[in-house]
């Protein structure tokens, strides 16, 4: 279970508050889909669920414990984390990544003992990037590099998974094929995961649970919710398009001039 | 999943092979240069000469006096600045990162020439034991310079990018040459003979006294290195992967670095500033070992470079009729070309350094 408490997130600098004042709780094998425009602040709330960087004021606790108080291990245990953030190393074989992923379990040499090799085979597996897990990470096309670090991210057998814009550089089927793989982790595993991602008609189709950010707060509830509720027309409606909620889609305004 | 285990077991058995060869290199490199050079011994010779010193004392003397101290130190050198290689190349996420590519050198040259004209300003006094004492006198200064440059790079690391930081690492190096050409004018005569003769670099200017000073910080940055080997392979997913993996980043940086400089720092001192070892070590050890996971990788890099180190020195003192080889130049000839194959074959380094 992930509570977060009157959680602020943003920087003690000049960009202040980013987002403010959230107050929720997720149940086990919650499925999110983040949403929200450019420079929303999508990116800033969930690092700061993930305890990559400090809250302004409020806690996110899992199962009743601030992630925020925790040691780096535990946390490493509690919330795993992939980014868009392009991995290249010489030499580093796909299977090399999904290996360190298990590094909050291991010894201090990193060694992998019989049960961490079947975690991260059944990870590959999962994430469909066994047959190319013995290539150079640096051969793979951007779609198996997020295979791989999706992969990497299940080894870690974290609580709490946060993927950032993983599906940004993917095709369309690689889109839907990675949500779907994700949300069915979630409810198999009990695992909750967050995924923000700029496909909108895809993340109302699939989310369980959706977020969107939108000028600084966060509305939450279910997709059919948040339709209704014009919480998705006030944050993506512009001059020229409009959410139509019966369709599901995004229009374009008939021309008014 | 057979495929992937198949091929991990693979780099084992040749990580394996690997070392037995190495070894061997490492004997048959060690008991040539023992052996050859302005005097050749034959093997009994080299042999009583190294254990039995009372049957012949003139082969004893050549062997333990002059060519083992200069062997020895080649290997440790050669070792020290490898394992630094591969810390500094998984430290700046830069597979062409290493002391001297990165300007640290620099700041050890520039630390010793203060130290020489210091002691030139202080009176004959500073210089004789600068003379004598050369190793200890010029520790300070390329300790100090090399921290100082460690600590500035890594600073500038984390505003500029991979290619950036290699050209500024260059850039200081002509910078520290100009101000060093300056620094010494102020010096005497003796004062400029020995930073030159410092800077030429070679494993020859050490004594067995010098050598244990040299193994002391040495061993302590390769335990450091050690310890540091997991959030080190982490980082090179990242800092923020290697922080959601439960390294602690901040208290890395400084132990890696702190390790450089250990491994470093006494090399400079008492040898000079010695290039290319650090650079391209670490390539050969990750293309040995078909992995980046650092710990694998340490020893490999370790035997790596003691063995081009010292295969580097002995040619150096073959028995040329004119003497003039330098250990960087014939580290440059054998190093140069390896970068530029690794830059134009390696796919992840044309594009990313």
């Amino acid at each position: 279970m992930l509570t977060l408490e009157s959680l602020v997130s943003g920087y003690s600098n000049a960009r202040g508050v980013v987002v403010g004042d959230v107050s929720l709780t997720l149940p086990a094998g919650a499925f999110v889909c983040v949403i929200g425009r450019n420079g929303a602040g999508k990116s800033t709330l969930m690092r700061t669920i993930s305890g990559l960087q400090s809250a302004l004021s409020g806690t996110v606790l899992l199962n009743g414990l601030p992630i925020a108080e925790m040691s780096a291990i535990d946390r490493a245990r509690a919330v795993s984390v992939v980014t868009t953030e392009r991995v290249s190393s010489p030499g580093m074989r796909a299977l090399d990544v999904v290996q360190l992923g298990r590094q909050p379990f291991t010894d201090w040499r990193g060694q992998l003992e019989e049960n961490d090799q079947a975690i991260v085979a059944e990870a590959l597996a999962a994430a469909g990037a066994s047959h190319f897990s013995p290539l150079a990470v640096d051969s793979l096309s951007d779609g198996e590099r997020q295979r791989v670090m999706i992969a990497r991210a299940l080894a870690q057998t974290s609580s709490v998974m946060v993927l950032d814009e993983i599906t940004a550089f993917l095709d369309l089927p690689g889109r839907v094929e990675m949500m779907a793989l994700l949300r069915r982790h979630a409810r198999e595993t009990g695992k909750i995961v967050l995924l923000s991602s700029h496909d909108l008609e895809l993340s109302l189709e699939l989310a369980e649970y959706l977020w969107i950010v939108d000028d600084g707060v966060l509305k939450h509830g279910s997709p059919d919710e948040l339709m209704a509720s014009g919480a998705l027309g006030h944050a993506f409606d512009s001059h020229d398009v409009a959410f139509d909620s019966a369709a599901h889609r995004f229009r374009l305004r008939a021309t008014r001039a | 999943m057979t495929a992937t285990q198949i091929n991990a077991g693979d780099g084992m058995r040749q990580t394996r092979g690997a070392f037995l060869l190495f070894f061997l290199a490492l004997a048959a490199v060690t008991a040539f240069t023992l052996s050859y050079g302005q005097v050749a011994l034959d093997a009994n010779q080299l042999w009583s000469g190294l254990f039995d010193p009372q049957s012949d004392p003139v082969s004893a003397q050549i062997v333990r006096d002059i060519r083992l101290p200069r062997v020895a130190t080649g290997l440790l050198a050669g070792a020290a600045l490898g394992v630094s290689g591969v810390l500094m190349q998984a430290l700046f996420r830069n597979p062409m990162a290493d002391a001297w590519s990165l300007g640290l050198l620099a700041g050890g040259q520039l630390g010793v020439a203060l130290v020489v004209t210091a002691a030139a300003f202080a009176g004959p006094a500073a210089i004789a034991f600068l003379t004598a004492f050369k190793g200890i006198g010029l520790s300070v200064g390329a300790l100090a310079g090399v921290a100082l440059f460690a600590v500035a790079m890594v600073a500038l690391s984390r505003r500029v990018g991979n290619i950036t930081l290699l050209v500024v690492g260059l850039m200081l190096g002509f910078t520290v040459q100009g101000l060093v050409s300056v620094v010494i004018h102020f010096a005497n005569r003796v004062g400029g003979r020995v930073y030159s003769g410092w800077n030429d670099g070679t494993f020859a200017a050490t004594t067995f006294d010098d050598l244990a000073y040299m193994t002391a910080p040495i061993a302590l940055g390769v335990v450091i290195a050690i310890g540091s080997a997991k959030g080190l392979s982490a980082m090179l997913l990242g800092e923020t992967y290697a922080r959601s993996m439960g390294t602690d980043v901040r208290r890395l940086r400084i132990l890696v670095l702190g390790a450089v400089v250990l491994l470093v720092a006494p090399v400079t001192a008492y040898c000079g500033p010695v290039t290319f070892i650090g650079l391209i070590v670490p390539h050969f050890a990750r293309a040995i070992a078909r992995t980046s996971q650092i710990l694998p990788l340490l020893p490999l890099a370790a035997l790596s470079g003691a063995l081009l180190a010292v295969s580097a020195d002995t040619v150096v003192h073959l028995p040329w009729e004119q003497h003039f080889l330098h250990l960087n130049a014939i580290l440059a000839l054998a190093g140069a070309p390896v970068v530029i194959s690794l830059l134009l074959l390696s796919p992840s380094l044309r594009g990313s350094a």
